[in-house]
């Protein structure tokens, strides 16, 4: 049983001294320390200033601990000093990919305790804005964590493509981001001139990008081996993280607010599907955003058929002053769950507002998540669980 | 040698050589962008998308560490926790560095002015040389900035003595 | 103890006009969610103190010392096995920024400086309240409860739900409650050398202590406007006139 090795060259000490370290079966210990990795806070695939602490031992991951708070602002105490239209202002910034869904809810809350509802018109817009915020974001991530996997074609088609909607968004708000457009009652403005055709003409080019990056990124085989089986989330621990949206749909949990929570916007007058997938790893999610975005665009030219004219503002008084009372609305954002718990005592700002954030839950299942992988993997996970640091730190 | 520490780059009659100098360093900045929050996905589509393309202007996006860059841009809201970790990225770029800050939060603490947890601008932490007002900034207002920092790189050593105040690290007066 | 009755203002101890004007009652709850309540008040029995409707969702107050025992129930016989958030609420009114005597900060929103409790009532200043969910049934129930002012202890829901570990963290570093059971209570947000709680009311922003908002101040025309601009427009109306 000897293997043809080459001679070895001539030493003074036994070589047979350093077999052991050629060969790893032999059962020799090698006296090994864990190392400590910082990742971040700076770190281009942490989305942000996320830092993660990890102990490693060789390449495995011991333990994981994530640091968080390198981006908290203190929102829930800001919001406090500042008057409602204000507060529409500010609370854009916390999902900073998906501007507009995060208006949605804070102004339902609101119109809940002041009894006041929007015209028709006005929610098909909201929800038309919200859907192409939800693409936007979308388009970003399936082109992103291609990039997370080392693949950077797709970065660029992802920014590219996320452009044809936020040319739409600035078309019709005036921003490309963060446009303040929701006000309680209505939106700000009605739709451009020329608007509907346009955004019938991006949707066929989202469907295209679909199709390229299930191609490109979904189809490729190194993307499959570095994602299948990696960061699987078991759907009973999700739910007690509060794991939600897409990385909870990935694991094979049939729910989504649009459509089993309480009616909010025009979700109830659409006909969509939610898609889910069994497996629960960070393929799975990528494949689920992916579906998704299509189902977006569906939704969007759906409601662009439906759309009915009319009024887009109700009847507000100037001052808002939100009578007393508490108001709890949650809506799928893009992100996953995202909920305003408003505490209003009768003046023009809020007493309290707590904001429950989506991705604030994705990541506090990382300490469990992250046990037992590799490096790279690491990256791959956090990039498939698509949090935003200004909704984890708010 | 030590030509640009020692200003004998800025003396009138070198005029010439100093301005070729600039010139090439103005085309070739490497720029780090630390993007911490909404900005920098109006900086990464300015670096990386192919509409706002900033290589045109000889701005190379992604450098592999701030000691191998020229030009950083801090965009996004900086807070107490990570204000120690910017300024420890300022010290680790090489001489001459230039710093771009991008919209409000960086500039002035922005929209959260009154936040018990954010620094009300990076000038409190990092010298500023250009400033970006914006909420977020459009990618072309960030071209511009960059635009207005190859002027002034240009200008540099031609009349004043900055260029060896950038070379030796010392902090620039503005009067 | 389970009727929830859907014509009356759910607020308990307040003094306040009717909130809603709309002819259906919004805060009378749905078939699934009168059941839900009725179940909880069958396995909870005297830990239910309160109990209220808000805008069809139920908001429930229970004891003090059955603050983990309601998450048990809430996990195990109600199904709801997803966490959304646990936070604290603190009643307080805010006192005025810089005091009396400082000058009116213009920006702010003026609060009714009674203190009133919301939705199902409070003993007290503090309150903890969480939200937890049903992915299978599809209902949501949202607990409070009272939390003594002195000793801040509350009862950790860590045991029951793994997630409440960093919702934990996050109100203890607001508000200061110190989570019984919590196996470690460090900041999640602030840097560790932070002093004070800062959701509490009586946490003062200091920025706009030290420099209060002005009101509005140097405000340039807008192209149009304007002296030159307006006997422009008198010029151009007057013309048009005759």
């Amino acid at each position: 049983m000897s293997t043809t090795n080459p001679p070895l060259p001539e030493f003074d000490i036994d070589p047979r001294a350093f077999r052991h370290l050629a060969d790893a079966q032999v059962g020799v210990e090698l006296d090994t320390g864990d190392m400590i990795l910082n990742l971040g806070p700076q770190h281009p695939a942490t989305h942000g200033t996320l830092r993660l602490v990890v102990r490693l031992d060789g390449e495995r991951v011991v333990s994981a601990d994530p640091v968080i708070g390198y981006m908290h602002r203190g929102y829930e105490k800001l919001v406090e000093f500042r008057t409602y239209p204000q507060i529409t202002t500010l609370i854009n910034r916390i999902d900073w990919l998906s501007s507009f869904a995060n208006e949605v809810p804070f102004i339902d809350a609101a119109e809940h305790l002041m009894g006041i509802e929007a015209p028709p018109r006005a929610q098909y817009i909201r929800t038309i804005l919200t859907e192409l915020s939800r693409i936007a974001t979308f388009v970003l991530f399936l082109g992103e964590m291609g990039l997370q996997v080392g693949a950077l074609t797709p970065a660029f088609y992802g920014f590219r493509d996320r452009e044809h909607v936020l040319n739409l968004i600035e078309a019709a708000t005036g921003v490309r981001r963060h446009p303040h457009f929701d006000r309680i009652g209505g939106i700000k403005d009605d739709l451009p001139w020329g608007w509907i055709n346009e955004t019938r003409t991006a949707m066929k080019t989202v469907f295209d990008a679909c199709d390229v990056f299930e191609d490109l990124v979904a189809g490729n085989e190194i993307f499959e081996a570095r994602t299948r089986s990696i960061g699987i989330i078991p759907p009973e621990l999700g739910a007690a993280y509060g794991v939600s949206g897409s990385n909870l749909r990935a694991s094979g949990v049939d729910w989504d607010l649009r459509r089993d929570g309480r009616p909010y916007l025009v979700y109830p007058d659409l006909d969509f599907k939610v898609w889910t997938h069994p497996d629960g790893d960070s393929f799975a999610r990528y494949w689920v955003r992916l579906q998704e975005t299509r189902e977006s665009a569906r939704m969007v030219v759906q409601m662009l058929d439906q759309m009915p004219a009319g009024p887009i503002m109700a009847k507000v008084p100037r001052i808002i002053k939100v009578p007393e009372g508490e108001s709890w609305v949650e809506t799928e954002n893009p992100l996953g769950q995202m909920g305003y718990y408003v505490i209003s005592k009768g003046a023009t700002g809020p007493f309290r507002v707590k904001i429950r954030s989506a991705s604030f839950s994705n990541v506090s299942i990382l300490p469990w998540l992250l046990r037992g992988v590799f490096v790279p993997d690491v990256i791959t996970i956090l990039a498939s669980l698509y949090f935003i640091l200004g909704d984890i730190d708010r | 040698m030590g030509l640009v520490e020692k200003g004998t780059l800025s003396k009138p009659a070198l005029k010439p050589l100093t301005w070729l100098l600039n010139y090439s360093r103005k085309y070739s900045l490497w720029m780090f962008q630390w993007g911490l929050a909404c900005c920098a996905i109006e900086m990464g589509a300015a670096l990386a998308s192919p509409r706002y393309d900033v290589m045109r202007l000889g701005v190379i996006p992604f450098p592999a560490s701030p000691r191998q860059a020229d030009l950083i841009c801090v965009s996004g809201t900086v807070t107490d926790k990570m204000a120690p970790a910017v300024r420890r990225l300022y010290d680790q770029m090489p001489d001459p560095k230039y710093v771009i800050s991008m919209g409000s939060c960086a500039n002035c603490g922005g929209p959260y002015w009154d936040s018990y947890s954010v620094t009300k601008g990076i000038d409190q932490i990092v010298p500023v040389d250009v400033y970006v007002p914006g909420c977020p900034p459009r990618p072309e207002a960030l071209i511009q900035g960059i635009v207005l920092l190859q002027e002034r790189i240009q200008n540099e050593g031609i009349g004043n003595h900055e260029l060896e105040q950038r070379w030796r690290g010392e902090p620039i007066v503005v009067e | 103890m389970s009727d929830v009755s859907g014509t009356e203002t759910p607020e308990a101890d307040v003094e306040a006009e009717p909130t809603e004007e709309v002819a259906p009652d919004p805060h009378v709850l749905d078939d699934l969610h009168t059941e839900l309540v009725a179940r909880f008040g069958n396995e909870l029995g005297v830990a239910v103190l309160d109990q209220a409707a808000v805008f069809g969702m139920p908001v429930v107050r229970v004891r003090r010392i059955d603050w983990r025992r309601a998450a048990e129930v809430a996990k195990g016989a109600l199904e709801c096995d997803y966490l959304s958030f646990i936070a604290g609420i603190d009643w307080m009114p805010a006192p005025k920024e810089g005091g009396d005597d400082a000058g009116s900060d213009t920006s702010a929103p003026v609060q009714p400086q009674e203190t009133t409790y919301g939705a199902a009532g409070s003993d007290g200043r503090f309150q903890v309240f969480a939200r937890v969910q049903s992915t299978s049934r599809h209902w949501g129930l949202t607990l409070k409860a009272d939390v003594d002012e002195e000793s801040l202890l509350v009862q950790s829901w860590v045991p029951v739900y793994a997630g409440a570990d960093w919702h934990e963290r996050e109100t203890w570093e607001m508000y200061g409650f110190v989570f019984d059971g919590h196996p470690a209570l460090r900041h999640l947000y602030l840097p560790s050398e932070f002093e004070g709680h800062p959701l509490r009311k009586d946490y003062p922003l200091l920025a706009r202590v030290v420099k209060p908002w002005p009101g509005l101040v140097d405000v340039e025309p807008m192209p149009g406007e304007g002296a030159d601009a307006d006997a422009e427009a008198d010029a151009a109306t007057t013309e048009a006139a005759t």
